[in-house]
């Protein structure tokens, strides 16, 4: 819709050049990464040029975290209005804890542990869309109250005990390879496999068209419930994963370690271009708008601002954002 | 029965089973005392999912309600405290900055959980600003509103009741009330009538604000002081309440009473498992379990009614 009228209005004069930079500058995905980059410099200026690498190093590993997460909240948005999954950061904390519990800090268990938090994963997706689909509870509240029950066993199972990671681990996730944490070598590698799937496969295809058009995909043999199991399922996956990760970034699980993931998991899909209406999606743009979100907020630290200002600000964009983002009459 | 008393009776019959089964396992809970502290915390999270259901009832909804009571809170603890002029007024500007964003999310034609979202880092942050660390005072009137103790009920039964009575009025049985329900049934038709959506929508914000307002006062008259995170389960609680008490996401098909109710159920099971001697750490899953729980009911009977 968007490239279309971007196209029509440049019909008008200086067809040929003009029609190529409406085209870049309205991909959505471009203007995440510029934001970033405006952040990036605006830190460096006031470091005077100095800790580049290393601010580029940190971003690009919490970014990860915001970016695993946001991959799997796109493809739940992507599925229509009504559809987000508020059981990210229960799901995170859930799997990071008791992952963590299992291989109690001995490195031959990690092996083990990957596979505890990939069936713990499983598990809440499986929750999730078993309360949507046999208890036909909106997506909403169903996520909404099996996140509940996940803070709920997460507390009982650790006991507020903090088990550090075991050490090949806590190397692993703070290490990288040509300069690129390992951790956001994992986070291109799911964003890249996404894509994929998005833009590359008759799934892809059949989420978009569950997400434009609920009715119409059903009648055109979309194998609707299918889809948007396996889409559930793939969420709570990813946030396990990206919960692992993090508490081992971390040097541990705490209770209270996704609670910013359930805001940022929905701010990365909005920033990063793809529609909240569902239908369309964006993957470059929730990489892009992940630095962002950090970089953002280092920018702001590093302009000696204070944690209220500092909030307040970022919230401040956000609604700024999407607020020039969106046009009137777009549809929600 | 009409579907309105229908829509309600699900919702009164789960309060009063769980509130049969904490009488049966502590019998001295049926006390005026019992039911005051039962039912205290419940005012504030009434209040808060009054104001949830005023964002529901135009088809949206408000992520930012946990921060934005937390903001008040603080605000009531201190500023409202030491200089009353000065925060009366910061209360009545944050509702009306509560109607102005309803009035840019219809304008713009945004998506609420994104705005709202964003304005949740924005109550946060503030809330930070004006307290960073925990502390503050209630101001002496609201703490003796909230502990008075009149004859026969206590407080913490009479206040929902007044809530909920007074909301019904003004959303049920008013033909403002109407006009707020028709924008989330049919907005199109609302305005073809002749209404400005724009304004009625700001309206349900303005609402939802002045809720959020009184249920940062009431929780300080409880508390007696404040902290930048005081409300923030609110959010959350409030959405279950509004589902809980028969309303919907969409269609502003919303009962005042019932979400009053559901708050009321929502702060009793988490007090129930202490009554059966469980540990703490199922309080938050028991309120997930009972919110379940209820909407399977809700499908049996909503399947039954097809069927009949």
């Amino acid at each position: 819709m968007k490239n279309h009228s971007a196209q029509n209005f440049s019909s008008a004069s200086n067809r040929s050049t003009e029609s190529i930079l409406k085209k870049t500058i309205s991909k959505p995905w471009l203007w995440a990464f510029i934001a970033a980059s405006l952040a990036f410099a605006a830190t460096m200026v006031i470091s005077g040029g100095q800790g580049g690498s290393s601010l580029f190093y940190t971003a690009m590993t919490f970014a990860s975290f915001a970016a695993i997460v946001g991959l799997g909240q796109m493809l739940v948005i992507t599925l229509g209005p009504g559809n987000v999954d508020l059981s990210i950061p229960a799901t995170m904390t859930l799997a990071a804890t008791v992952a963590l519990k299992v291989m109690a800090t001995e490195s031959g268990m990690v092996p083990i542990g990957i596979l505890v938090v990939l069936v713990v994963g499983a598990l809440c997706g499986l929750m999730n869309f078993g309360l949507i689909i046999l208890l036909r509870i909106p997506p909403i509240i169903a996520t909404l109250s099996a996140s509940f029950i996940f803070q709920s066993l997460a507390i009982w199972s650790n006991r507020g005990l903090r088990i550090k990671p075991p050490e090949i681990m806590g190397q692993f996730v703070t290490g990288g390879v040509l300069g690129i944490p390992n951790v956001a070598w994992i986070g291109i590698g799911i964003a890249a496999v996404v894509w994929v799937v998005m833009e590359r496969s008759i799934t892809g295809r059949w989420i978009s068209a569950i997400g434009q058009n609920l009715r119409a995909a059903k009648l055109s043999g979309v194998p609707v419930n299918r889809v948007r199991f396996g889409v559930y399922l793939t969420s709570a996956i990813l946030a396990s994963v990206s919960g692992f990760l993090l508490a081992n970034f971390s040097g541990g699980a705490a209770l209270n370690m996704g609670t910013e993931y359930m805001l940022m998991s929905i701010a990365v899909v909005v920033i990063g271009g793809s529609s909240i209406a569902g239908g369309n999606s964006n993957v470059p743009g929730i990489w892009g708008a992940a630095l962002f979100m950090f970089l953002l907020v280092s920018m702001l630290n590093s302009y000696g601002l204070g944690a209220g200002v500092r909030l307040m600000l970022t919230g401040l964009i956000i609604v700024v954002l999407v607020a020039l983002a969106s046009k009137p009459g777009d549809l929600r | 029965m009409n579907r309105e008393s229908l829509r309600i009776l699900l919702p009164v019959v789960s309060l009063a089973v769980l509130l049969g089964a904490v009488f049966y396992l502590q019998p001295r809970a049926m006390s005026y005392f019992g039911l005051n502290l039962l039912f205290n915390l419940a005012i504030p999270v009434a209040l808060a999912t009054v104001a949830q259901m005023m964002v529901i009832m135009v088809n949206d909804i408000d992520l930012s309600i946990g921060t934005f009571v937390s903001f008040c809170a603080c605000v009531t603890a201190t500023f409202v405290n030491e200089t009353p002029l000065l925060g009366y007024s910061i209360l009545a500007v944050s509702i009306v900055a509560y109607a102005a964003l309803g009035a840019l999310i219809h304008y713009r034609n945004l998506p609420a959980i994104v705005v709202t979202l964003g304005m949740s880092f924005v109550w946060g942050g503030l809330a930070v600003l004006i307290l960073p660390s925990p502390g503050g005072a209630s101001p002496q009137w609201l703490q003796s509103l909230m502990s008075v103790k009149p004859p026969l009920l206590p407080v913490a039964i009479i206040a929902p009741v007044v809530i909920g009575f007074l909301t019904h009025i003004l959303i049920m049985r008013s033909s403002f009330g109407v006009l707020l329900r028709g924008v989330g049934g049919n907005d199109r038709t609302v305005s073809r009538a002749g209404w400005s959506v724009l304004k009625l929508k700001a309206s349900a914000y303005g609402l939802a604000g002045l809720f959020g307002v009184l249920s940062g006062m009431a929780l300080i008259g409880l508390t007696t002081s404040a902290d930048a995170n005081i409300a923030l389960r609110y959010t959350l609680l409030s959405v279950a309440g509004v589902i809980l008490g028969g309303g919907e996401f969409t269609g502003g098909r919303i009962s005042p009473i019932g979400a009053v109710i559901g708050a009321l159920t929502l702060t009793l099971a988490a007090s129930f498992l202490s009554f059966l001697r469980l540990s703490p750490d199922w309080q938050i899953g028991s309120q997930g379990a009972i919110l379940i729980l209820v909407l399977a009911v809700r499908l049996v009977f909503s399947r039954k009614e097809q069927v009949a």
